[in-house]
């Protein structure tokens, strides 16, 4: 048996779908298996339609599947939706004391509820402990999960999962896999928030946006992580008081998506000039505009690149899974401190809002950390200068010593004009030793590049095709490759550009495919401007992400032409 | 080059007008901020920031921590140092065009949330630097050189909006009697929570009204700081519309509310 399996439970806003996901994707997870949950849902509090897809395997994918094994519907309309994807062997279960249908395995959920005098929610505790059963998985697990994750009517809770499990059957017992201790489920939000954490970070500025408001909710909640959350009156705030904490010496990192970066732009290209170090998330969605808050587009890579006014330094970083958010966002707020620069962090809302299998122990913190020896070599630098401290001293590697208000016999100025080494204003034609020092910072950042893990390559390293990929995208581009033989190559840090990186992906490889989620192909054109030509791009732009089936068909097609 | 002695100047080179009045505002601060050092306070632990205009020139002729903003942005930069390090006494030099223009925002919540800065508007009731359009703060029928024929808009009050937006500290200085305006600046920058100091100026260039100020400007010596009512009656005195009526200068409006850091819980509790 293909121990490959893939369900969606589905129901109105309100219903609590989302939640009743996640509890069973962690009961999947303590079953042993590898769990993704794509979340789709829509701009509205109650009503409409939402579903959570969870995929669980033995191997581990972080793409959809087309075809669908299980449905869990909570009302009628999820049945209505998704029946259409359901395998013909698939299984329908379905709250039959809420509404009738003729097929599938009705569980009496609301009806015990009501004899148990709980809310109508906790529908979902009867159905998700009864499909458990169905599955074969042991109470134990189901208790032991609800235990943890029910925070309110704990105990009534447990007595409704219990005699959901008593009344329904194992129909299609599924196998008991080796459980991995050290693997978490996390969503891209929140992992990029634990790294952030690891990483020293004090203050999280942000203005609620979707996909990017669950890191400052998560940062919220999670008091044991401390980092302060500070929500101002608009996005403008957001950066100007996160680079006024930053100036002052406290790590800070804020998160938005495009349209609130984009009101952000004039402060990005302040944090260039006056070489504050900063961490900006920018989680992607459905543009142009207010688009679609919901769903999913990679449109704004062009735009991160090249965002805000005149020539400056920065870092863009675009991890493709709650893995690589955790150290990334670890090793890119280093960054930002050792090169005093913004950096940032592309996501997207799949990657955002999704939930993926984490193993903490894989990612080595130690050796992402850079900044810490640095800066200690620089105070100690500093306070030798007393009096004569230059903010922006002119420097071979481009980086200037970095010291804070408040420290004894020190000013420290720093400035959007163009200024000489102290912070003074200047116009006359010396500006151009602070223009130069700026690009020689960005030469040094381009060697640190290449040292680091900047472009990763997967599937058949031998087949002279390959799909290049970015983003949650890599997800289905991955499983793609690997059904036909292909090679993948994903750049995570794509500025500075890891060139000779990027250029031992390449070798051996005649035919490059880009795939993305977005109308114009933005990821080739990066390509295109290093000098690198892809032979086609494979696009879909309808705020859903791929399945690998798709790209697989589309590949295809192009190899034919 | 040292650009670190105590009478806080620097050597840059000073581009003002001949005879503006920052000058005088200028001098205002640097007496404030050195008696302030004289009581005990650390030079090293002040800051300010500032906007862009005439006002943020201040930035390169102050020796002092600072950091020179974006245009209208130069609170939420103070608010930031100000979190994240509570020790240091932060204030933001900004202009009308800059604050009551561009920034606006900014100014009504740093009110509102009572973040513990002080704001220094240097008004001289039109954008100078670019040289002269009419602000929030410039009378209806301005000429500036975007409105040769005079500007259709009538102006706010910026002390009336301050105390409808919540702040702790509300006064109104000017720039030609400097030791009221130090006074005021001290006062000003060791109360806890949000000051806000509007200073009147002359501009020399472009709305030279010395005269007329001259003639209006009366000190207030204000009793009951903690009145509403009353800070609102002084406020509304002198009308920013037509300039009809006296001016009261000083400090109109006082009261102790728990600040922005203190709530948020950056501050260490020996600061508290």
């Amino acid at each position: 048996m293909k121990k490959d399996f893939s369900l969606i439970i589905g129901g109105k806003a309100g219903q609590g779908s989302r939640l009743a996901g996640a509890i069973l994707g962690k009961i999947l997870k303590e079953y042993g298996y590898k769990v993704y949950i794509y979340e789709d849902y829509q701009s509205l509090i109650k009503g409409g339609h939402n579903f959570s897809e969870i995929r669980f395997s033995e191997k581990g994918f972080f793409s959809r599947k087309k075809e669908i094994d299980f449905l869990l519907a909570l009302d009628k309309e999820t049945i209505d939706f998704h029946q259409k994807d359901l395998k013909k062997e698939g299984i329908i279960v379905f709250d039959s004391s809420s509404f009738s249908f003729d097929k599938g395995i009705g569980i009496e959920a609301k009806k015990i509820v009501e004899k148990e005098k709980g809310l109508p929610i906790m529908a979902n505790t009867v159905l998700v402990s009864a499909f458990s059963k169905i599955l074969g998985i042991d109470w134990q697990i189901v208790k032991d999960v609800f235990e943890k994750e029910i925070k309110t009517e704990k105990e009534l809770n447990l007595k409704l999962a219990k005699e959901g499990y008593e009344i329904s059957k194992t129909i299609f017992k599924i196998p008991k896999l080796k459980l991995n201790k050290d693997e978490v489920l996390l969503t891209g939000n929140e992992a990029t928030a634990i790294g952030l954490s690891r990483a020293g970070l004090s203050f999280y500025f942000g203005y609620p946006m979707t996909p990017a408001t669950s890191i400052m909710n998560y940062f919220a909640k999670r008091e044991d992580l401390n980092v302060k959350v500070v929500q101002p009156e608009n996005e403008i705030a957001v950066i100007n008081m996160a680079l006024g904490a930053a100036f002052a010496g406290k790590k800070s990192a804020l998160g938005t998506s495009g349209g609130g970066f984009a009101l952000m732009t004039e402060a990005l290209s302040l944090a260039g000039q006056s070489e504050t170090p900063i961490f900006i998330i920018e989680s992607q969605r459905g543009g142009p505009s207010t688009g679609m808050p919901t769903y999913n587009l990679q449109g704004d890579l062009l735009f991160v690149l090249s965002a805000g006014h005149g020539d400056f330094p920065r870092f863009v970083i675009a991890p493709g899974d709650a893995q690589e958010c955790l150290l990334y966002s670890f090793l890119g707020l280093n960054l930002a401190w050792k090169y005093q620069t913004p950096v940032i962090f592309l996501l997207d809302k799949d990657l955002s809002e999704n939930t993926f299998f984490v193993n903490e122990k894989l990612v080595n913190f130690s050796k992402s950390r850079i900044s810490t020896n640095l800066l200690n070599r620089e105070f100690a630098r500093i306070s030798q200068m007393q009096k004569e401290y230059k903010r922006y001293e002119i420097t071979k590697d481009g980086i200037s010593p970095l010291a804070f208000p408040g420290m004894k016999g020190i000013i420290v100025k720093a400035t959007s004009y163009e200024h000489d080494e102290f912070g003074i204003t200047i116009d006359s034609e010396d500006v151009v030793k602070m223009q130069e020092k700026r690009m020689r910072k960005y030469e040094t950042m381009k060697k640190e590049v290449e040292k680091l893990p900047a472009v990763k390559v997967y599937g058949n390293k031998k087949s002279k095709i390959a799909l290049v990929t970015f983003g949650i995208t890599k997800g289905p581009a991955i499983e793609a490759a690997e059904n036909l033989g292909l090679k993948v190559i994903q750049p995570i840090i794509i500025e500075p550009f890891a060139t000779n990186q990027m250029r031992k992906a390449l070798e051996g490889v005649k035919k490059l495919f880009s795939v993305e989620l977005n109308t114009t192909g933005q990821l080739a054109k990066v390509l295109k401007s290093q000098g690198i030509n892809v032979q086609g791009n494979i696009l879909k732009y309808n705020g859903r992400p791929f399945f690998a089936k798709e790209i697989e068909e589309k590949i295809k097609k192009e190899l034919k032409k | 080059m040292s650009k670190n002695n105590l009478n806080l100047e620097t050597l840059a080179p000073k581009t003002w007008c001949p005879g503006c009045t920052n000058f005088v505002i200028l001098e205002a601060i640097k007496k404030a901020i050195l008696e302030l050092i004289e009581t005990g306070i650390k030079k090293e632990n002040f800051v300010f920031t500032t906007g862009i205009g005439c006002h943020g020139k201040v930035f390169d002729y102050l020796s002092l921590n600072s950091f020179y903003g974006l245009h209208g942005r130069a609170i939420p930069l103070a608010e930031g140092i100000k979190i994240a390090n509570p020790e240091l006494k932060v204030f933001s030099i900004v202009g009308d065009g800059d604050i009551y223009n561009e920034g606006i925002s900014h100014l009504i919540h740093a009110a509102k949330r009572n973040a513990d800065i002080t704001v220094l508007v240097f008004d001289n009731r039109n954008f100078a630097l670019t040289v002269s359009q009419f602000t929030a703060t410039s009378p209806k029928g301005f000429k500036g050189s975007s409105t040769p024929k005079g500007s259709p808009e009538e102006p706010f009050n910026p002390l009336e909006l301050m105390l409808a937006s919540g702040a702790t500290f509300i006064a109104r200085g000017y720039a030609l009697k400097i030791d009221h305006l130090k006074n005021l600046i001290k006062e000003a920058i060791l109360h806890q929570g949000f000051s806000f100091i509007e200073i009147l100026q002359p501009c020399i260039s472009f709305f030279d009204n010395r005269k007329d100020y001259q003639e209006k400007i009366y000190e207030i010596e204000n009793k009951d700081l903690e009145s509403k009512e009353k800070a609102l009656e002084k406020i509304r005195e002198w009308d920013y519309k037509n300039g009809e009526g006296k001016i009261p200068i000083g400090l109109f409006y006082k009261i102790k509310k728990p600040t922005f850091e203190e709530t948020l819980g950056t501050v260490p509790t020996k600061l508290q």
